[in-house]
């Protein structure tokens, strides 16, 4: 594709040009590829040291290669941490709630951009005006009423409070408010329900901005770490997120096992932005453009 | 917006089209908002209102509240580990605050018309951002370590003899907020390329048929006309770095097991701490609104301060 536009004008551009964007473009790929070695160094990093021995990472003179290489430090991660738990819980909660936030959000969002109500402006703006307050400022009483519910510890006292968002119900509002009225006032006069004209009419519309929210909040819940750390004390009900941190508190275990781990526990994210990240990107950019 | 301008003419049909709206909408709006403002205003609305009245309260041991007034904010204020922990969340905000100024360069050089991998760059620069702060903690630990970290040995090659980074009360800190910086950098990157794609080409073809040169573009086109995407990333960095825990919390340890931590604390840890490690709660809430104040200003200042070079068409 680029061949076939470039190719031309480069033929009828005269000779003295392609050859200066050239040369400077090797100074832009030297500078950026130093850019990008610095950015990927913790990476490789952790993945030479995860298949190294203890005595390997702690040896003063830096092995940069390991010796043998330890694929058996990834067995380890399963038969002395608690993993699949934690993978577990954190897989139930990052899905249920994608799932509720798109659910409460894309309805609320929906509402608000499309229908008329009284109080409508006063109930947004209540909830709009989260976004502008730290997370400390509801964590005690959050956590006061996850306890007096007795449901410390569990999955549901874990996911409770990010089922609901007021960013993913903003993210919804914007793009309820882009869409044209003419299919809505349509269908409408066929006669459906305002629920019908949402679900059959107007969802389908937004699957971008769904997608956006989905991959939005599912980086956040993985990598959550304040509430977990929080909600729950024994670490076979932790998240990964909240587990590798009291994992590095505890100096018995040894340095490539939890690195492993941590690899494993990160990897699901990268992999979904690498496989995504067109979506990823474009999301975030229009997201920070408003 | 027409009732704003116009406030006779707006203000008319702006009525009637609410009447017709609640004959054609009735409870539905309701249906549609009941879950997401229920839980809002259980789980967000009302514990704000909650932790404003804590921060005047104590806890008992057994329970129960018993009214101090603004005894939690004298004691607080009173208290030494206050201003450290601001000062520590200034020197992180500040250094990672950094990340712009450098993703402008990328981005810009991310931008070269005709320029092979971009996409890649793009992908590797931003991997720091998505990836779970706990887990990149663990291999940051390692590099940092003073006996064996491999920054001290590189160091080493330029005969600098590097700090115990994460166990020296100063290099701790900045420790933190070079894993802070080098994860924002991607976000930043990709917000600004967007904004980049904004700015018409035709004006690079007119500054370079008027001879500027590459600098002289970038200093006179692409800095000024980036700047509402720079006062964005400015606000959201300043914002996060109020509220840095994560990472202090998974690059440098608890207080059991690092006694520098006491030296390093931000004021979200020190929330942290008082909340749910020394059971000081009407303590945590008062730090909590402390925070509060502390975003609520920094965000006003950068907004007073955004009028004066943010360039707006």
């Amino acid at each position: 594709m680029t061949d076939l536009i470039t190719a031309p004008t480069r033929a009828k551009a005269p000779r003295r040009r392609p050859v200066g964007p050239r040369r400077n473009n090797v100074w832009i790929h030297l500078v950026l590829s130093i850019g990008a070695v610095v950015m990927m160094f913790p990476f490789v990093w952790q993945i030479l040291m995860s298949l190294s021995t203890n005595a390997e990472v702690q040896s003063v003179t830096p092995h940069l290669w390991p010796e043998k290489i330890q694929w058996g430090n990834y067995a380890e991660v399963f038969r002395q941490l608690p993993f699949l738990d934690q993978l577990r819980t954190s897989v139930v909660i990052t899905v249920i709630r994608v799932l509720g936030q798109i659910a409460f959000c894309t309805l609320a969002g929906y509402a608000f951009a499309r229908m008329h109500f009284r109080g409508k402006n006063l109930v947004l703006g209540a909830v709009l005006s989260i976004l502008m307050v730290p997370s400390q400022v509801y964590l005690l009483p959050q956590y006061q009423i996850i306890k007096d519910l007795g449901l410390l510890g569990t999955m549901t006292g874990l996911l409770l409070p990010g089922l609901f968002s007021a960013f993913g119900t903003f993210l919804m509002r914007t793009a309820f408010l882009a869409l044209p009225s003419e299919l809505e006032e349509a269908a409408r006069l066929d006669g459906a329900n305002p629920f019908q004209v949402f679900w059959h009419v107007m969802l389908p519309l937004i699957r971008p901005s769904i997608s956006v929210l989905a991959i939005t909040s599912t980086l956040w819940s993985w990598n959550e770490l304040l509430w977990p750390l929080v909600v729950t004390t024994n670490s076979d009900d932790m998240p990964l997120s909240a587990g590798l941190a009291t994992l590095i508190n505890d100096r018995t275990v040894n340095y490539p096992i939890v690195l492993a781990a941590s690899l494993l526990a990160t990897a699901p994210v990268l992999i979904l932005f690498i496989v995504l990240q067109r979506r990823v990107i474009d999301g975030l950019a229009t997201s920070g453009l408003k | 917006m027409s009732s704003v301008t116009s406030p006779p003419r707006g203000a008319a049909p702006a009525t009637t089209a609410r009447k017709r709206g609640l004959r054609r909408d009735g409870f539905w709006p309701w249906l549609f908002v009941a879950p997401l403002v229920g839980g809002v205003a259980v789980f967000f609305l009302w514990p704000i209102v909650q932790t404003a009245w804590f921060s005047l309260t104590e806890f008992g041991v057994f329970g129960g509240t018993t009214f101090t007034g603004l005894d939690n904010y004298q004691a607080l204020f009173q208290n030494g580990d206050l201003y450290k922990s601001i000062g520590n969340t200034l020197i992180y905000t500040v250094i990672t605050l950094f990340n712009v100024p450098i993703a402008v360069v990328v981005a810009s050089l991310l931008n070269t018309p005709g320029l092979r991998g971009a996409a890649v760059y793009r992908v590797l620069y931003f991997l720091p951002y998505v990836a779970m702060p706990t887990a990149v903690a663990m291999v940051w630990r390692i590099i940092f370590n003073g006996d064996f970290g491999v920054l001290n040995y590189v160091l080493g090659w330029f005969g600098i003899d590097g700090p115990y980074w994460i166990s020296t009360p100063g290099a701790a800190i900045v420790a933190v907020s070079i894993v802070g910086l080098w994860s924002l950098i991607g976000f930043s990157v990709i917000v600004l390329g967007a904004g980049l794609k904004q700015i018409p080409p035709d004006l690079y073809e007119a500054a370079e048929l008027d001879g500027a040169s590459r600098l002289r573009q970038f200093r006179s086109i692409t800095v000024p006309l980036l700047t509402p995407s720079i006062a964005f990333l400015s606000i959201v960095s300043v914002i996060q770095g109020f509220q840095m825990f994560d990472l202090l919390y998974a690059v440098l340890g608890t207080t059991n097991m690092n006694p520098t931590v006491f030296d390093s604390m931000s004021i979200v840890y020190l929330f942290y701490q008082a909340g749910f490690v020394t059971n000081e709660k009407g303590m945590a809430a008062a730090i909590a609104m402390v925070v509060l104040v502390l975003v609520a200003l920094a965000t006003v200042v950068q907004f007073r301060l955004q009028k004066k070079w943010v360039h707006l068409d």
